[in-house]
Order: structure tokens, then C-alpha cells, then sequence
């Protein structure tokens, strides 16, 4: 009763919300969402509790489906993967959930930006908590509508009404994979249940699938197409683009859905289906390379953007990159360590712009900002925690978990050095983005408007308190995960978790270990000196460098011209086969045709005949006498 | 003893002035006079006939047509008079609503 109220509480207060929302709660939407968060955060503890005293957790609540050999629950399992999860989600939405009752202040649909966010939270918990892949896909396509809700919560500006859309079309193609992958699964091992499968698992390695005459493994089948949902979910290449555009949505919202939950659910899957993916090598080969080439790109692209959001949004794409690239290298627990630290710095990072944000009432365009730092101290300094917790230095909880992907990539054969090559070049992209944004924000002259700066004043502290809890998160978090080379039994993250996601493989000498981890703090370093002089010395450098290397400027800023790509490729000729085809055809000709056709028809034929309808009796009987003396006549002459 | 030619030829000459004053007359009533005199120029051969053949039948079915002419009469007659009502006429070349 306990585990199952964790998602019941978001659901309630959801329900409530959303039915009385409009003519009682308004305002007061906060009084029950937040609560209701909050204990589901308290309950999330104390389940964590009972999983570090070593229970698993594995309920049945509600038989779900029944249908001859299909079996479906509702059930939750609850093991150490599962508890790390509902801890992140739950306690990174209390904090998130405090800030939005400044952030969204006065905002016409308040009662609904809870209501939706509470469903979200339920959608989330019972993607995490399911203990089956039905119930997983059910979280995993509830927590993408409320993204879509969430996205166009401002629908009265046609951009975020089209982010909302690109959001939810772009994840269909994932998704129908990952349908695929879940139908798959029934056939293979007959059942959906996690603890059943992973058992069946061992036993199918050599099956094969007959797919257009070519044998596929059955088992690397089943672990690409479940990847190719988490392609989707977490905006790897190259379904990244709706990801970016998703910043539309408030900034509340891309903290806790675009950047610290929602998007890592695809590397919460592939880690939940480990058993699977263990057994698959061309699978994980897959996994690692689409991760590490994600993890440079977005941060090649982030480079040269001017929206804050968007640097912050593709900076989360490049981490989710970093967290696939540890799944892939067999190092799942890393790739959730990443996906724990990184949820507490980078909704910090969000939130810190959103308070930015609201400051500057709506401007996000970094060239128009500057010189925030003696306006906004508090913003700044959890700001600068932030930026040193992902940009990797030593003692920052981004440090930590992005070591032990970079070392385990290391690891990994001449695939993984490679990797581990693409991972440390993209930690130094990192490190120079996310200074740049530091200093074009909050250093130099103010470049707004002097209205801007007459209004220029520090957030409130319903937005600021919940900063500097992250903040904590993002210094702290990675505290649990010091690699050994520093202390024994420093790695309490691995060692919890390794009963769920095993041990990685390969080990290294404690000098290559060194290797790793000075290049990686020393790309950090290098980030911030080349950030630092185009920035703050030079500022008169970006410009030069830009107009020297204009086709690479060009090539970056257009984002390699993707969204063009989609369009030309994928979007316009859709919509010309819709226009022309469907609509000019199949809908104006074939089926309006039917359909006005019998119509037309009946109505010519009746126009011709009405005639004999005169209305006078007379006439009737006439034709009556006849007709009787005719069919008697008939009659009487067949005889 | 008036034999059976007779009576059918009674019952032809009644039934073919119905016919044709359900025909010519254009007045409802006496149209509907005249479905009267056929169905009684029916019932005259029906008896006629079961007196020939010596079989019941067809007075009973005589009985039967007396039964389906009153009712006919009974309800005929209430829709003239309902129609009557509306429309102060009983010229059938006036009553013309289903025209097509």
C-alpha cells in the first residue's frame, strides 16, 4: 500500500486539480500539487530505505489484462535501479514544483501547469516503478503526452504549439519501435514481466527472425528496436530535433521533463533491460557509437547558439550522448550515476536561466544580457556551481560520473577509445559552452534595453531557495560514486547497484586511470581559458572567428541544417502526397464522390420519374384497373 | 329455376358500372358508391356459384366480404369527413397533394 501510493498521490492531486481547477482551486493550485508531491518524495525515501536493507520490492496491485495466454499486471518492482530513479524523480519535482509557484505567478492557466505536471509525475513513477514492459510503455507514452501538454502550455503562440507537435510526432517514430520491441518480447518469452524475461533470456541467444529473407538474431532485434524508442525519448541522432524546440515550453518544465526525467527514461530502459542487452554485441556496439557521436554533436552545436535555452537544451542532448555511451560500453551503472548527477546540475542550470529569464521579463537571447552578476548574486553563484559540476572539475558531482564513463570507455577495446576520444572532445566543447554562457550572461556591460536594466532585481525566494537545494545536488551528488582510485569502497553507487546492472567489465592500471582523468580535467581547464579569452579579454574574437570561419559558423548555427533536411526529406513530402493524393483524390474524388454520387444518382432518376406521380386519383385508378386487367389477362393466357 | 348465366352476367354488368363510374365520376362519394357496387357484384357470383355447386364456401365467403365492405365503408367514410374538414371539397381532380 505504501509503494503503490507513490504514484497514487501525483494522481490524486492531478485529478483534483484538473476538475476543480478552473472555477475553485485556481491560485491554490499549489496547496495540493506540492504536498502531494512532496510525500510521494518522503515515501520514495523510505522505500529507498527498505531496498538499501536489502528488500526487493515486487507487488502485483491489479490484474490489468487477461486474454487467454496474456497475462498483464499492474505491478510495481522496486529494486535498487528502480529506487535510485523514484528518489531522483521524485525529490528533483518537489524542488521543481516550489519554484514554479514563483515562476509561474499570475500566469492565466496556473491550476493547469499543476495539474499537468502532477500527471506527469504519476506518468514518470509508473514508468520507473513498472514492473512489467506494458506498464513501462504506458508511463513511457503518459510522460510523452504530458510533454506535448506541456510544451504547448503557452498554445496561443503558434511556435509552441508547433514544438508540441514536433515533440509528439518525432517520438512516434521511436516509440513505434518500441512497440515493436514490446510485441517482440511477448512472442519470444511469452510473458512482459522484467524478473520472467531476463530469466528466458540466456536461452534464446542463438534464435534467429526471418525478416525479407535475411536471419536476424532474435535477441539484438528485440534490444534495437527497444533502442530505437529510447532514440526517440532521450533525442539521440537522429531523432534529436524535437528536443531543442521543446524549450518552448516553460522553463519548469524543461527542467524536470526535457532535461532532468523525462529524457532520461530511454536510459533508464535500456539499463532496466540490461539481461537483454548484455547478450546482444552488435546491439550495444549500436548503443555506444549513437551515444558518442550524439554527445559531440550537440555540443559542436551548442557552441555557436544565442537562446540560452537552446545552449542548455543541446547540452542536455550531448549528456544524454555521454549516458548512452556507458550503457553501450557495458557500464550501465555509470551511465546512471551520469543520469542522477546530471539530473540535479542540469535542472539547476535550467532553473538558474529561467530565473534569468523572468529577471529580464522574457529575453532569452544571451547577446542582449550581461553583466547580470551584481544584480543577481544568488542566481550567478549557483550558476557557476553548476557550470563547474558538467563542465567536470574534480570534487563537482559532474566530475565523477563523467570519469567513470570516460574510463570506462577507455576500457572498452579500440571501439571504446575511440569513444572515450569523441567523449573527452566533447568535454572540452562542454567546458567552452557553458563558460561562454557564463560570461555573455553575466560578465561584461548589460546589452538589453535601459528598461530591462532599470527592472533588473534578483528572484524572489520561492524561486531561489529551491536553486540552492540543487545546488547542493549538483556539488554533493557525485559523492556516493569516488572511484577507488581515490578512496576504497568510494564507489557506493556501483556497489548498490550492481545486483540490478552487474559489474563492467575491463580493468586498468591506476596510471592509465590518471591519464584519463587529468586529460579530461585538463580539456575542462582549457574550455574555460579559450571561453574566458574570446569572452572577457577579447570580445572583439568571436566575431573574427565567425566571419574566418563562416562556413563552419554557418554549418553549426543552422544546426548542420537537419530541421531542413526533415523538412525537404520527410515533412514536405508528406504533406504534398496528403494535398495532392489524398485530399485531391482519394478524399475529394473517391470518397466525396461516393458519397455525393448515391445522392446525385437517386435524385436524377427520381426527377425523371416523378411525373407519373400526378396526385389525382383518378389517374391512380386508372392504371390500377388496367393493371389488375392486365395481370389477370397474363393470367389467364400462361394458363 | 333462373339459371347460373344469369347471375354471373348481373354480377359482369354491376361490376363493370362500377368500374366505370369509379372511373368517369369525379365526385368522392359516388367513387366511392361504385367500389360498393363491385364488391356487391362479387358477392352476387359467390352466392350464385355456392348455390350451383351446392358448397357452402362461397356464402361464407360472402359473409366475409359483407364484413370487409362495412369495415371499409366505416373507415373510408371517416377520412372523407376528417378530409373534408380541411379541404371544403369532394372534387377529386382538387385533391391533387401527392402531386410528384
Amino acid at each position: 500500500m505504501k509503494y503503490t501510493l507513490i504514484p497514487l498521490l501525483p494522481l490524486l492531486s492531478f485529478i483534483v486539480t484538473i476538475l476543480f481547477g478552473r472555477n475553485h482551486i485556481k491560485e491554490k493550485a499549489h496547496f495540493i500539487a506540492v504536498p502531494a508531491v512532496f510525500l510521494s518524495f518522503l515515501l520514495s525515501v523510505s522505500a529507498f530505505i527498505d531496498v538499501m536493507n536489502g528488500e526487493v520490492i515486487n507487488i502485483n496491485v491489479y490484474s490489468w489484462i487477461v486474454s487467454g495466454n496474456f497475462n498483464v499486471t499492474v505491478g510495481f518492482l522496486i529494486d535498487q535501479l528502480s529506487a535510485i530513479m523514484l528518489l531522483v524523480v521524485t525529490s528533483i519535482s518537489t524542488l521543481i514544483f516550489v519554484y514554479s509557484i514563483g515562476y509561474m505567478h499570475g500566469d492565466g492557466g496556473y491550476y493547469r501547469f499543476f495539474a499537468y505536471l502532477s500527471l506527469f509525475v504519476f506518468s514518470m513513477i509508473i514508468l520507473v516503478m513498472a514492473n512489467n514492459y506494458l506498464l513501462m510503455y504506458f508511463g513511457w507514452e503518459a510522460v510523452g503526452l504530458c510533454s506535448y501538454f506541456l510544451i504547448g502550455f503557452w498554445f496561443h503562440k503558434k511556435s509552441a504549439a508547433d514544438a508540441g507537435k514536433k515533440a509528439f510526432i518525432v517520438n512516434r517514430f521511436g516509440d513505434f519501435g518500441f512497440g515493436l520491441g514490446v510485441i517482440l518480447i511477448f512472442i519470444t518469452f511469452g510473458s512482459l514481466e522484467y524478473l520472467e524475461v531476463f530469466n528466458q533470456a540466456g536461452g534464446i541467444t542463438g534464435q534467429t527472425i526471418n525478416i525479407f529473407g535475411t536471419d536476424v538474431s532474435t535477441i539484438t532485434l528485440i534490444c534495437l528496436l527497444l533502442f530505437c524508442g529510447a532514440v526517440g525519448k532521450s533525442a539521440q541522432l537522429p531523432l534529436h530535433v524535437w528536443l531543442p524546440d521543446a524549450m518552448e515550453g516553460p522553463t519548469p518544465v524543461s527542467a524536470l521533463i526535457h532535461a532532468a526525467t523525462m529524457v532520461t527514461a530511454g536510459v533508464f530502459m535500456v539499463a532496466r533491460s540490461n539481461p537483454l542487452f548484455n547478450l546482444s554485441e552488435t546491439a550495444m556496439m549500436t548503443v555506444a557509437v549513437v551515444g558518442g557521436v550524439t554527445a559531440v554533436f550537440a555540443a559542436t552545436i551548442a557552441l555557436v547558439q544565442n537562446d540560452i535555452k537552446k545552449v542548455i537544451a543541446y547540452s542536455t542532448v550531448s549528456q544524454l550522448g555521454y549516458m548512452f555511451l556507458a550503457l553501450g560500453m557495458g557500464a550501465f551503472s555509470a551511465g546512471i550515476f551520469h543520469l542522477y548527477t546530471h539530473a540535479y546540475f542540469k535542472a539547476l542550470l535550467f532553473l538558474a536561466s529561467g530565473s534569468v529569464i523572468h529577471a529580464l521579463h522574457d529575453e532569452q537571447n544571451m547577446q542582449k544580457m550581461g553583466g547580470l552578476k551584481k544584480y543577481m548574486p544568488v542566481t550567478y553563484w549557483v550558476f557557476i556551481l553548476a557550470t563547474l559540476s558538467i563542465t567536470g572539475i574534480p570534487g563537482f558531482a559532474g566530475f565523477f560520473s563523467k570519469d567513470e564513463i570516460l574510463w570506462r570507455a577507455y576500457l572498452g577495446g579500440d571501439l571504446g577509445r575511440f569513444l572515450w576520444f569523441l567523449g573527452t572532445a566533447a568535454a572540452l566543447l562542454t567546458a567552452f559552452y557553458s563558460w561562454r554562457l557564463i560570461f555573455l550572461t553575466f560578465h561584461g556591460k548589460f546589452r538589453g534595453t535601459e528598461e530591462q536594466e532599470r527592472h533588473l532585481h534578483e528572484s524572489p525566494r520561492v524561486i531561489t531557495v529551491p536553486l540552492i537545494f540543487l545546488a547542493v545536488g549538483a556539488v554533493a551528488a557525485g559523492w556516493v560514486g569516488i572511484p577507488p582510485i581515490f578512496m576504497e569502497h568510494g564507489d557506493k553507487i556501483g556497489e548498490f547497484l550492481a545486483p540490478v546492472l552487474g559489474h563492467p567489465k575491463g580493468h586498468g592500471t591506476h596510471a592509465q586511470e590518471a591519464f584519463v582523468m587529468s586529460a579530461s580535467i585538463a580539456v575542462a581547464v582549457v574550455g574555460l581559458i579559450i571561453a574566458f579569452i574570446m569572452y572577457i579579454k577579447k570580445t572583439d574574437l568571436p566575431e573574427k572567428l565567425g566571419s574566418a570561419f563562416q562556413p563552419v559558423y554557418k554549418l553549426l548555427f543552422n544546426k548542420y541544417w537537419i530541421d531542413e533536411l526533415y523538412s525537404k526529406t520527410l515533412v514536405q513530402p508528406v504533406l504534398k502526397v496528403s494535398e495532392k493524393i489524398i485530399l485531391g483524390i482519394v478524399d475529394t474524388k473517391i470518397i466525396e464522390g461516393i458519397v455525393n454520387g448515391v445522392p446525385n444518382l437517386i435524385g436524377a432518376f427520381s426527377r425523371k420519374f416523378r411525373g407519373i406521380q400526378t396526385g389525382l386519383l383518378s389517374n391512380y385508378a386508372l392504371v390500377m384497373v388496367f393493371g389488375t386487367l392486365f395481370i389477370v389477362g397474363v393470367w389467364i393466357f400462361l394458363k | 329455376m333462373v339459371p347460373l348465366s344469369w347471375y354471373i352476367i348481373l354480377s359482369a354488368v354491376m361490376f363493370s358500372i362500377g368500374v366505370f363510374g369509379f372511373l368517369a365520376r369525379r365526385n368522392l362519394i359516388i367513387m366511392f358508391i361504385s367500389i360498393e357496387l363491385m364488391l356487391n357484384s362479387a358477392n352476387i357470383s359467390l352466392v350464385a356459384f355456392s348455390h350451383y355447386l351446392q358448397s357452402i364456401n362461397g356464402q361464407i365467403m360472402a359473409f366475409f366480404v359483407i364484413t370487409v365492405a362495412a369495415a371499409e365503408a366505416a373507415i373510408g367514410l371517416a377520412i372523407l369527413i376528417a378530409f373534408y374538414k380541411n379541404n371544403p371539397t369532394m372534387k377529386v381532380d382538387e385533391i391533387d397533394l401527392l402531386k410528384g
